[in-house]
């Protein structure tokens, strides 16, 4: 956490990464994992802190951001690069040139007293014991529970777990012992950002569910004033010039800015403040906006992204069009990252800003849409995923069409028996689907199959051939949550020989007593199959968990039994570290191999005997090892179901590169897909825990609810038009426009192309394709842009005049 | 907006405006933010801008798309260090090339009017139905590309170069190839084509073309 702050342009030392003791820039950097975290030692915590693996990465990859030449090094136990896309990162990190990642335990040895570097000593199976020194040493120092974690337990009467997080029902994560009291974010345990921000949604979903009967009751509606008519006026501008604290005032010189902007033409009024997005500066908009008679607004400051919509609020508490508002972004796209360059950036700034006042000229203003909210939900999979957020949207007052693709609901997690922490998963998965079929407002489709699915957010129009026949269902808000398919190897002898198993199969046959998989002397698992590899680079998160739990029950039921788990790393993260030190305590063999060189598996006749003879490079000992197995399980890939093409073809949602559906933003907006009014949960989203998937899918309920909830929707005017003087009706948009958005009407002209402004998604593409520019964006046309071009590159004279007058 | 919206007009405005090099990042492909894959339109854009930057006498390199996502800023800073790398390497628009100002925007401006009928073979011959930028760079390099290169834009290029020319006084053939660094059978192959087409005519008198 000190480093994080290091490299934080606000940090002590505005973003330089310098040594405390003599303000050095440190060349050699070493992390060391799992510092107070996997311990049984005092002061140690015993679970996975879950995070620290990939936040190390990003901050080696920060480093040699900062400083190309650096050398890093990460001393590590397992890496844990279990989360969506981490893998990447981490294939990413390691291909760094100067980043090495060595497998070692570690100890310091000393502070040099004079250069006060550090020198660490680890181990490696090739050079044995070795001393290295360092510049700086940073501790990947674990998550505890927050400090008044008793006191607050107290207070609200929580229980605690024995690790002193949240004691969380195993089938609910988001529920306390206190009936109206929730959990979201990191007192479940140590989880990361997705995880926090699905189990949030899903909180506020189920206490929707409590307190539905009152929704709305305090909410009084915005009243804008009238809006001003400025179209036959010439352009007034006026530009408002943010320093951002210290983000863009210590970078670009700001009052020099605002005379520059004063220079422009049609700008008549120019000032500076301090943080633009403070209320008192938004006052301080909207009364300029009166009194100087402006009718296009500049805010120079940050990306749009995040505070556009706010000033667009501004402007049209002024009267003003929200569309003739304009951002300038001096920070990301200038201060932040031109921190060295001060003078430069400044031109930088003056040149974004000339350009967004050119822009701001040809703004118009534009007219959003009110959509009427079809207060029906679909939830496409009736696994645990699609069942729960059926329920909590149901619960909340909704109609909601549930789909299954098979006779019978459950999905995937019909062959689990149970948890690793051990939860009847069979009772419980009773227990849902009973509460499904009993709830009035849910209508379960079986034996389904997708034939068209039409519409837009609020008002969606899906047909469906099921046991109910052909139906057509409307709805304003779908849940994806079709779930995933395992892995069928192609590798060790799997589907040549009948002893070898996947991981699943292994836990329906020890399920079933099968004597021949209880009573084996010898077991065999291997992990990674199928994934972490060029054709699926990602991990399924699950496998090694399912394997350690298998052990532990094979160990059980036969403690004489010999288990060897071999593994790439091992990623029991969070709480079930402990099941891990369980079953090695319990001797079960763990045994890594490394990928260029995976464990051979042959089917040998010993004696008489027919066993299965697997052989591994031992690392530790440094010589081949041969094990002699009679059953061996595969930790088979998780991978895409088989329909997630299709289905994204159907809801147009994207894919991420491994095929499972892309979220809207990984971290932010981790159950919506970018398609407005399509949200996502459960294993088709990635690999996760039951737990997770619960939180998710109450977190896709929760998302849905704030639309469902609503009586209309707001869509946006940056759309496509049509001038159809110019149209020649030659159907290029149409063909380019996947959304299905453009259609060509019949008029006394003849037939033309229209637009459905409310399935246009303002991406443009037809714009370009089209050879008489009859269509185009509104907010972004030719005119627009090409003003922007021309400014960026001012005319001689135009730079000579602005010359003359500052 | 997305990369698809990036129109070569808008590429050819920048660099009559002076710009030495014109970089367009876009979202990686097949992960289409939308879900029109308009990036593999920004690059079929790109790739045929190329090409005629190379006919008009223009260093292709100074115009480059990189697909990187919102995340990689590292890429992004790499991709553009490199970019500025090559185009400060290149010099400086027009003078490395030896093509004055006023040359140059003529010949951005006969490009700019063809872009109406570029759309048009873009979408009738060179709409690709292939799915990585592997296959896309393939096509793009390949001779079927330069035979359909040569035989659709070509011709059209260069009259309206020609034309664009013209419109500023009457030239005779030596000089069109000379502005035009044109083979002189070639430019009298055009002159032919265009006063057949009625877009120019021979003054006689002055030994020259004008406009019809």
């Amino acid at each position: 956490m000190d480093y994080e702050r290091l490299l934080c342009s606000t940090g002590p030392y505005q973003g330089e990464i310098l040594r405390a003791s003599d303000l050095k820039h440190p060349h050699k950097i070493a992390w060391i994992q799992c510092v107070g975290s996997r311990q049984v030692i005092e002061g140690g915590n015993s679970y996975c802190s879950a995070v620290c693996c990939t936040y190390t990465q990003k901050q080696a990859i920060l480093t040699k951001d900062h400083d190309a030449g650096a050398e890093c090094v990460i001393f590590h136990n397992d890496i844990r690069s279990y989360g969506k896309d981490f893998e990447r990162f981490y294939e990413r990190t390691e291909k760094l040139p100067g980043v090495r990642f060595i497998r070692s335990y570690t100890s310091i040895v000393k502070e040099n007293p004079e250069t006060k570097n550090v020198t660490i000593r680890y181990s490696t199976p090739d050079d044995g014991v070795k001393e290295e020194e360092f510049d700086m040493v940073v501790l990947s120092v674990g998550l505890n529970p927050p400090a008044d974690v008793l006191d607050l337990a107290k207070k609200f009467g929580i229980k605690l777990n024995p690790h002193d997080f949240c004691n969380l029902n195993p089938v609910n994560p988001m529920e306390t012992n206190r009936p109206g009291i929730f959990v979201s974010g990191g007192f479940q345990g140590p989880i990361d950002i997705p995880e926090s921000v699905f189990s949030a949604s899903g909180a506020s979903s189920q206490i929707g569910e409590l307190l539905d009967y009152r929704r709305g009751i305090l909410s009084k509606e915005r009243i804008y004033p009238p809006e001003r008519d400025v179209s036959k006026e010439d352009p007034r501008i006026g530009v408002f010039v943010c320093h951002c604290g210290a983000n863009i005032g210590r970078i670009v010189n700001v009052p020099e800015t605002v005379e520059y902007c004063k220079s422009l033409p049609n700008v008549v009024y120019a000032q500076e403040q301090l943080f633009s997005c403070a209320t008192n500066s938004a006052k301080e908009i909207t009364d300029m906006i009166k009194e100087k008679g402006l009718n296009r607004v500049i805010v120079a400051a940050c990306s749009p992204r995040t505070l556009e919509p706010l000033f667009r609020d501004t402007v049209r508490e002024a009267g003003i069009n929200q569309y003739y508002f304009e951002m300038a972004n001096i920070r990301e796209h200038n201060s932040w990252v031109h921190s060295k360059e001060k003078e430069e950036a400044s031109e930088k700034a003056h040149d974004i800003i000339r350009m967004s006042v050119a822009r701001a000229c040809h703004l118009e203003p534009l007219q959003e849409f009110d959509l009427p909210v079809n207060k029906a939900a679909l939830v496409v999979g009736g696994g645990i995923a699609g069942m729960t957020s059926a329920l909590s949207i149901a619960n909340q007052g909704h109609e909601v069409h549930l789909l299954e693709k098979d006779t019978e609901l459950g999905g995937i997690a019909r062959r689990i028996h149970d948890t690793l922490e051990g939860l009847d998963v069979q009772a419980y998965l009773r227990d849902l689907i009973r509460k499904v079929y009993q709830h009035p407002l849910i209508h379960v489709y079986h034996d389904t199959t997708i034939t068209g699915a039409t519409g837009y957010v609020g008002n969606f129009v899906t047909k469906v051939k099921s046991d109910r026949g052909v139906t057509e269902i409307k709805h304003g808000a779908s849940v994806i949550a079709i779930g995933v398919d395992v892995y069928k190897p192609a590798e060790y002898l799997y589907g040549e020989d009948d002893r070898v198993l996947t991981h699943l199969e292994l836990e329906e046959q020890i399920t079933k007593g099968n004597e021949k998989v209880i009573n084996a002397e010898s077991l065999v698992m291997i992990q990674c199959v199928g994934c972490r590899n060029e054709e699926r680079n990602y991990c399924s998160r699950l496998c090694c968990s399912e394997s350690v739990k298998n052990a532990l029950k094979l160990k059980k039921i036969n403690p004489k039994m010999n288990i060897y788990i071999l593994f790439r790393d091992i990623r029991t993260y969070g709480f079930k570290e402990d099941y891990y030190r369980e079953a090695a305590d319990k001797d079960v063999k763990f045994i890594r191999y490394e990928p260029e060189d995976p464990p051979e598996v042959k089917a040998v006749k010993d004696g008489g005997k027919s066993i299965l003879k697997v052989s591994l490079p031992d690392y530790i000992l440094g010589q081949k090892l041969e094990i002699d197995a009679d059953i061996i399980s595969l930790a088979a890939a998780v991978v895409p179901s088989s329909a997630t093409k299709e289905v994204a073809g159907l809801f147009k949602v994207t894919l991420s590169p491994d095929g499972f559906f892309k979220e809207a933003h990984v971290k932010l907006r981790p159950v919506e897909f970018a398609t407005d009014g399509v949200y996502l949960c459960g294993l088709a989203h990635y690999p996760k825990f039951m737990q997770e998937t619960i939180n998710q899918a109450y977190g896709a309920a929760g998302r849905a609810l704030t639309l469902l909830s609503h009586d209309i929707v707001i869509a946006s005017g940056s759309v496509c038009g049509v001038d159809e003087n110019r149209c020649v009706s030659c159907g290029a948009c149409i063909t380019v426009c996947t959304y299905g958005a453009i259609e060509f009407y019949d008029t006394p002209q003849g037939r033309k192309a229209r637009v459905n402004p409310v399935l246009c998604k303002g991406d443009g593409l037809c714009n370009t394709v089209c050879p008489t520019a009859a269509i185009s964006l509104k907010h972004f046309t030719d005119e627009e842009i090409l003003s922007q071009i021309d400014a960026a590159v001012p005319e001689e004279e135009i730079i000579q005049k602005i010359e003359a007058a500052a | 907006m997305c990369t698809g919206r990036v129109d070569l007009e808008h590429v050819l405005r920048a660099f009559s405006k002076g710009v030495d090099g014109v970089f367009i990042g876009a979202c990686h492909l097949n992960e289409c933010n939308y879900i029109t894959h308009g990036n593999y339109h920004a690059l079929t854009m790109v790739n045929i801008c190329k090409k005629i930057m190379e006919n008009i006498g223009l260093n292709p390199e100074r115009l480059r798309i990189r697909f990187m996502s919102g995340a990689e800023a590292s890429l992004f800073v790499e991709s553009v260090n490199e970019f500025v790398k090559t185009v400060k390497e290149i010099g400086p628009l027009g003078k490395v090339e030896g093509i004055n100002k006023n040359a140059l925007k003529a010949k951005l401006e006969a490009v700019t009017q063809l872009v109406p009928y570029i759309r048009l073979v873009e979408r009738e011959r060179l709409r690709l139905p292939f799915k990585s930028e592997e296959e896309y760079n393939n096509f793009f390099t390949s001779d079927e590309f330069n035979k359909l290169f040569n035989e659709l834009i070509v011709e059209k290029l260069a009259i309206s170069q020609i034309t664009s020319l013209l419109r500023e006084r009457p030239l005779s053939a030596g000089k069109i190839s000379e502005y035009l660094g044109l083979a002189p059978s070639e430019v009298s192959r055009y002159m032919n084509t265009s006063s057949r087409q009625g877009l120019v005519r021979y003054d006689e008198g002055r030994n020259c073309f004008a406009l019809a």
